[in-house]
């Protein structure tokens, strides 16, 4: 590594450390304060180690280890997403290159795009009569909102020039498809599935804590009624940093797939 | 076939329905074009000049009047008319080989083999100089390369008539000229019918056996034709003194800069 690599690094790094230290010190400083009911980094630190020695425990429904309910997570969240994208991706399509379809589902998406996804969740309970595909239900409607938007959004931003490209070709519906349109919507689709893929994450620890079963979000909510803060601390920053991986996997997704103009 | 109307325009009119209403931007046009006549279209900006290109390209239909290309009345685009954009509009998730492979696959889908599809690409790539970059992406390569690639992919369509507007526009005088001599000798070779839409008088009188001027907007019109008698092959530097060059030049300058000045620009 050169020298001013190193320097850059650790122009880097210096901040970086100095800003997690100042974070635990706040927090040891906000223990001490309430006498300890919130425990110590130290004290969680050792809850997480206890936790992540044996994640795949299975002492049946009422008591399987973090890694189980955060699989559970995990799989709820790729369902809804995954249903949402196999819904929304299209319909996107759609709306940006038919002026008609635009026309008939903006003012629908409008109004039901700002509703709190936890909004939905009685009717999910109601139709499908069980907690589970509930779940899965209010993932699908809090996510498939930007994935249709951006989609629809990149289709109406494709160049004029790439379809005068297609028309003197004489390019089919199908070419047009998978020459033009799909590689020019791209970057958005990937933008839309990235912010929709942030909600679903967001919105599945809420949407847990209400109904139950296994899973990361009724785990929080199961430690708060044993009095297990120790434990709620580490699940927080569990869900912090699969939030963090999700992101990042994506950006790494969307990098692979950006091209210079 | 008629040979002397090989692409004929016939009391073109074009008007544009925008919000502000109705905009008559073409009247009246009617150009010939012989078979393998090279012909520059030249005016003002917004003379419309892009808009009689769009028309042969079939991308706009004419709102009155007849456009013709080889007899057959033109319905719409397609591969027998090629077009060179602008800003070469080459698709930048593919490559230089595949840009122009997307053009062949089309155009000869039943008629060649995959190896002479392959052959064809790369025939059509040497002749713009664009072989050594064939699997580069177009962001990788410079204004002047894009812009050869983007002649490649039309040529490779074999066209009856090879459209380009304003193909140089974008670039730098020195790779400007560049590219003009080597269309002229690839012109020579493969002797097509060429349009092209220029605002560069000196490019239209190098290039063209034909130039069309045109007046300024709205409603614009040919104003003159100029039959450009120069030997082929030219060499700009020896028709730098040419009296027959110089007096095509002054006809183009007055007719832009005296007969139909524009002021405002």
């Amino acid at each position: 590594m050169s020298q001013m690599q190193l320097k850059s690094f650790l122009m880097w790094l210096a901040p970086t450390l100095l800003g997690i230290l100042f974070f635990i010190l706040l927090w040891s400083g906000v223990s001490t304060a309430t006498d300890g009911k919130i425990p110590t980094p130290a004290v969680t630190w050792t809850a997480g180690v206890e936790l992540f020695s044996d994640p795949f425990y299975n002492n049946g429904p009422n008591d399987m280890g973090i890694g189980w309910n955060i699989m559970y997570s995990l799989g709820r969240v790729g369902l809804g997403f995954g249903l949402a994208a196999l819904i929304g991706i299209p319909l996107g399509f759609w709306i940006g290159r038919s002026l008609f379809a635009s026309r008939a589902f903006n003012p629908i998406i409008s109004l039901l795009r700002p509703v709190s996804p936890l909004a939905w969740l009685p009717l999910g309970l109601l139709i499908f009569n069980s907690t589970h595909w509930a779940a899965i239900w209010v993932i699908f409607i809090s996510s498939i909102w930007p994935m249709i938007i951006n989609t629809a959004v990149g289709v109406s931003r494709v160049p004029s020039d790439y379809m005068n490209v297609a028309k003197v070709l004489r390019l089919s519906e199908w070419q047009i498809m998978t020459k033009i349109m799909i590689p020019a919507v791209l970057p958005y689709l990937l933008t839309g599935v990235r912010l929709a893929i942030g909600v679903a994450w967001l919105v599945i620890v809420a949407a847990e804590m209400l109904t139950g079963g296994i899973g990361i979000g009724f785990w929080v909510w199961d430690e708060w009624n044993n009095l297990n803060v120790a434990h709620i601390l580490v699940a927080i920053i569990v869900i912090g940093l699969i939030g963090l991986m999700l992101e990042a996997a994506l950006v790494w997704l969307a990098q692979r797939f950006s091209y210079g103009e | 076939m008629n040979l002397d109307k090989f692409v004929s325009l016939e009391n073109i009119e074009m008007t544009f329905h925008t919000k502000s209403g109705a905009f008559t931007a073409l009247k009246d046009v009617n150009i010939n074009i012989k078979q393998g006549e090279f012909v520059s279209i030249i005016g003002h900006s917004g003379c419309g000049k892009s808009t009689v290109l769009n028309i042969i390209a079939g991308l706009y239909p004419a709102s009155e009047g007849v456009a013709l290309c080889a007899d057959r009345e033109i319905s719409g685009p397609g591969p027998e008319r090629a077009v060179v954009f602008q800003n070469h509009s080459l698709l930048p998730w593919l490559t230089v080989y595949e840009n122009v492979m997307l053009a062949v696959d089309s155009v000869f889908a039943k008629t060649k083999t995959k190896a002479e599809k392959d052959d064809w690409v790369n025939y059509n790539l040497k002749l713009v100089h664009m072989d050594h970059a064939a699997h580069k992406r177009p962001n990788e390569i410079s204004g002047g390369m894009k812009q050869r690639v983007g002649i490649a992919r039309a040529l490779a369509m074999q066209p009856k008539v090879l459209l380009m507007d304003e193909p140089f526009g974008a670039l730098d005088a020195l790779t400007r000229a560049h590219l003009q001599d080597e269309l002229m000798k690839i012109c020579a070779e493969i002797n097509t019918t060429v349009v092209m839409v220029t605002h560069d008088v000196d490019e239209a009188v190098l290039l063209s056996d034909k130039i069309v001027m045109m007046t300024n907007g709205p409603a614009a019109t040919v104003g003159e034709i100029l039959p450009v008698r120069l030997e082929r092959p030219r060499s700009r530097l020896a028709l730098a003194n040419d009296p027959e060059y110089l007096r095509c030049r002054q006809a183009v300058l007055t007719f832009l800069y005296d007969k139909h000045r524009k002021d405002d620009h």
